[in-house]
């Protein structure tokens, strides 16, 4: 979370240094709409103006490239000023006539957060006036205060707070809380957790909705997500692996804790360190060894790994994105030998600078919070960056460097497949490391006069 | 489930019939929880003024409406891109307390001070319209002291719908128009209201009118520069293409400089033909009118025999749409069925009355017209109608794949230039290209065979 000025004098003082340009971080309700749709049968509700929910979806769907439906209690000028607990309500009746959620969850816009509409009081009495319905999730998300990432854990755990109940015998699962990853890293998690002959309660799991299939009819709500019963059990099963590093305080793997499931704090399994560090723990509490096919890809990634070692060797990556995102990456680069002179997010915490702090003196050239991709292009420029690593909105800041750009996190604009991309893992690090070593290749290839077609 | 359009809702979805106009309603806010494709007011400006290269836009708000505008069309310029750049006051807790004025002002100096733009636009957002920011004393402030025109733009995302702001775009633009000096301009000349200059098109117009011998003082706003938007009044005629966002302006530049302005289309052969010979008959000049024919008939020929080719292979096929307005929509009806494709299901997102009774007037019986709709009845509409082809922007695309039915962008994303002659060969190809593909032989929605799965445990 952000430190505030605690008195009037230093919020004064607290002046910003320069416009932002080209940013290099989304608003909280997005975050809040993502988390939400990893929910099974769960709706999205953003109360404000239109604007924020379409535009959200606008978003998501040319990253996702699937349907993103974001109600919207639609407020307009009279509501602004007479407030929207009406609009509040005929926007859930009108989800619930024409979805049948199972759940709903309402994230405020700025306008709402703005006027002051007290949400809880307004679900309070929707509530008791609409009789018993689907539970809804309340979180409040105002993008003055905090951007996507924020929004997204601030859902998670106002989710685990609301629904995360159950108290009873153990059971045989592993909870985890991941960062904004793509649908198929999500995936991936629970084949690997799965391999230990455990279930996985992961939250929030997009895996299905956020990369679907095609189907004969059009499915109002597309299947997969947690069940609403999984959610409630998650204080009942062996471990929760929390990747978070900007988890709202508390965490929501806190929360659990208290709840009776014990947490087991890890930074993203990228790389060979990374996911071994994850297996061990899984090993422990599942009393099973990793299994054969993990062994294999674990092996193939260290083949791979001598193979391309010396195309990566001091090779000056800068990075941006998501706080986990960037750190699990930066160690990485460092484990294949690679040098990550940036480390750049537009997360307004500290996480990643706080994280990065623990490495030795030298690791990393410059750590930057709070950054548009303008800052970054000046840091890239300052430390004669070669390769930018992010999401595709880092396309003009590449461009103008003259380096190459490979693209992973979100969003992913311009390319399809953004859903289908795995970064974690021995598998997701495979892949990770072929497109690196590849792209700097081809760059290669690019800049020498004469070409080249054997290594 | 069976579906079912909201009560809410009900009067904004009609079928058309033989020789009536059906009532129906539209023009109003979006009902709360229907899942409107409609943005906000806020956005009907910025998509308005984007295009305008040479100038500075400044988004005084949180930075999620900068972030989403950013680079949000594909409005190409010939020169500077300033226009691309996705500049945002990023106001945070501290400024939503103590107010707004202070951090616009500082940005705004420092991004004209590094940027020398021709003029800047500043949006205001719910936010800084909510805390009261005076965005325009601050503009006139910036403005007295570096003498680049700042103008703000006064679209709020809770004051109504798109259409609203594209009021707001009308009164900046306003504001820009009548500033320049407009005496080298010649007598047969026009500005060109509502055309964003998306994948190149305004070029394409530009060249047609360079030929005929007619002078486009400015394309407002596609390709704009503040300079030629300034001497806009100087023209003798406006044509007005996006008639949804630039009536407003054409009627204020009438009342105020006695232009008159015509409604023209440059989608598809026969409107573009149309479009040109309209605007060379207004200009009474013979030798204006022998060279249309020239253009007209060399174009046209040079496109006509690929698109009777293409034709061929989409006889039968049927076509829904879903775009901003419906005089948009009008033109696309009358483009595609000079390709053989009949539409069967027609929508806008801000379409007025009058446009709509137009709609009506050009479409087939029995075709769905709806206003404002959202993702679940556009997917009804699309297998109730049996559609081939579904032709809309980036939120109804998902819809259109999920279904597999085969769908062309004509909003602000795409990369292929759609106007005059050469677009309506490139509109052939698209559609062609996603009608006709072989992948959507495969779909369960065709009951493609398919072997037989296990279901998974859970």
């Amino acid at each position: 979370m952000n430190t505030l000025p605690a008195t009037l004098e230093a919020w004064r003082a607290f002046e910003p240094s320069r416009a932002t340009v080209d940013p290099c971080v989304l608003c909280a309700p997005l975050g809040a709409t993502v988390a939400a749709c990893g929910l099974r049968g769960a709706v999205p509700i953003l109360h404000g103006a239109q604007g924020c929910a379409t535009y959200i979806r606008r978003y998501l769907i040319s990253h996702f490239r699937e349907p993103v439906d974001i109600a919207s209690s639609s407020l307009g000028e009279k509501e602004t000023v007479l407030g929207g607990e009406a609009n509040l309500a005929r926007a859930l009746d009108n989800v619930a006539k024409q979805y049948r959620p199972e759940l709903a969850v309402v994230a405020t816009t700025c306008l709402a957060e703005t006027i002051g509409e007290d949400v809880a009081g307004q679900l309070g009495r929707y509530r008791l006036q609409s009789g018993p319905s689907m539970p809804i999730v309340h979180v409040s998300t105002p993008s003055y205060r905090d951007g996507h990432v924020e929004g997204f854990h601030a859902t998670v755990l106002a989710v685990v707070r609301a629904l995360a109940c159950e108290r009873g015998a153990e059971a045989r699962t592993a909870n985890v809380l991941p960062p904004l990853l793509s649908p198929a890293d999500l995936r991936h998690l629970r084949e690997i957790i799965g391999g230990f002959g455990l279930g996985a309660t992961i939250l929030p799991d997009y895996a299905d909705r956020l990369d679907g299939v095609i189907r004969e009819r059009y499915e109002a709500l597309p299947e997969g997500g947690v069940p609403v019963a999984s959610v409630a059990a998650m204080p009942r099963s062996l471990v929760t692996f929390d990747f978070t590093l900007t988890g709202a305080a508390p965490r929501a793997s806190e929360v659990l804790a208290r709840r009776g499931c014990s947490p087991s704090l890890l930074g993203l399994p990228v790389g060979i360190r990374a996911t071994d560090a994850f297996l061990e723990p899984l090993a422990r509490v599942s009393g099973e060894p990793a299994p054969a096919w993990l062994g294999a890809e674990r092996g193939r990634l260290l083949d791979a790994y001598a193979d391309g070692h010396k195309y990566v060797f001091g090779k000056r990556v800068a990075l941006f994105g998501d706080p986990e995102l960037v750190t699990a990456l930066a160690l990485w680069l460092l484990e294949v030998g690679a040098k990550p002179v940036v480390c750049a997010t537009g997360a307004r915490n500290q996480a990643l600078s706080q994280a990065l702090g623990e490495l030795p003196r030298g690791s990393v050239d410059e750590v930057l919070d709070d950054a548009d991709l303008t800052s970054i292009r000046e840091a890239c420029r300052r430390t004669n960056a070669e390769l930018l690593l992010g999401s595709s909105k880092g396309y003009r800041a590449a461009r103008d460097l003259g380096v190459p750009l490979l693209r992973i996190g979100f969003p992913i604009h311009d390319r399809i497949g953004a859903g289908r991309l795995i970064h974690v893992g021995y598998r997701g690090t495979l892949q990770l490391f072929d497109a690196l070593v590849n792209t700097l290749l081809a760059a290669q290839q690019e800049r020498s006069p004469v070409g080249f077609s054997y290594l | 489930m069976a579906f079912e359009v909201l009560n809410d809702r009900k009067g904004q979805v009609v079928r058309t019939r033989p020789n009536q106009v059906v009532a129906f309603s539209c023009d109003k806010p979006s009902a709360a929880g229907s899942v409107s494709q409609r943005a906000c007011t806020f956005c009907g400006s910025r998509v308005v003024l984007y295009p305008i290269a040479d100038a500075l836009h400044l988004v005084h708000g949180p930075v999620g409406c900068a972030a989403y505008t950013w680079d949000i069309r594909g409005a190409l310029s010939s020169g500077p891109e300033l226009h691309r750049l996705s500049c945002s006051t990023d106001l945070r807790e501290k400024d939503v307390v103590f107010g707004g004025e202070p951090r616009l002002e500082a940005t705004l100096r420092q991004l004209v001070e590094q940027h020398h733009p021709r003029a800047a636009f500043v949006y205001a957002t719910c936010v800084t319209g909510l805390i009261g920011d005076d965005i325009g004393a601050v503009c006139r402030r910036v403005e007295a002291d570096t003498g680049v025109p700042i103008l703000p733009v006064q679209a709020e995302g809770f004051r109504g719908t798109k259409r609203d702001g594209y009021d707001a775009a009308t009164r900046a633009l306003l504001a820009l128009i009548g500033r320049g000096d407009t005496t080298s301009i010649t007598p047969n000349s026009i500005n060109l209201l509502g055309d964003f200059n998306v994948a190149g098109e305004s070029w394409i117009i530009r060249r047609y009118f360079q030929q005929m011998g007619i002078e486009v003082v400015s394309v407002l706003t596609g390709d704009g520069r503040v300079d030629e938007i300034s001497r806009a009044h100087g023209a003798r005629l406006n044509l007005v293409q996006c008639a949804g966002s630039m009536t407003p302006l054409a009627r204020a530049m009438e009342e105020r400089y006695g232009i008159p302005f015509k409604q023209v289309s440059f989608f598809g052969v026969e409107d573009t033909s149309e479009a040109l010979y309209a605007t060379a008959e207004f200009m009474q000049d013979a030798r204006v009118l022998t060279r249309t024919r020239e253009l007209v008939a060399a174009e046209a020929g040079r496109v006509l025999p690929e698109l009777r080719a293409v034709k061929e292979t989409l006889r039968g096929k049927r076509a829904g749409l879903y775009v901003g307005g419906a005089f948009k929509a009008v033109s696309l009806v009358r483009a595609l069925r000079q390709l053989g494709v009949s539409v069967v299901l027609a929508g806008t997102q801000t379409g007025t009355e009058e446009e709509y009774r137009a709609l009506q007037a050009v479409c087939d019986d029995a075709t769905i017209i709806v206003d404002d709709a959202n993702p679940l009845e556009l997917a009804a509409f699309l297998i109730e109608q049996n559609v081939d082809l579904f032709i809309g922007g980036v939120k109804e695309r998902p819809i259109a794949y999920k279904l597999g039915i085969g769908f062309c962008d004509h909003n602000h994303e795409r990369k292929v230039p759609l106007a005059g002659f050469e677009g309506a060969l490139a509109f052939a190809r698209e559609v062609q290209s996603t009608a006709t593909s072989p992948v959507w032989d495969l779909m369960p929605r065709r009951s493609a065979p398919c072997p037989v799965f296990s279901k998974e445990a859970p």
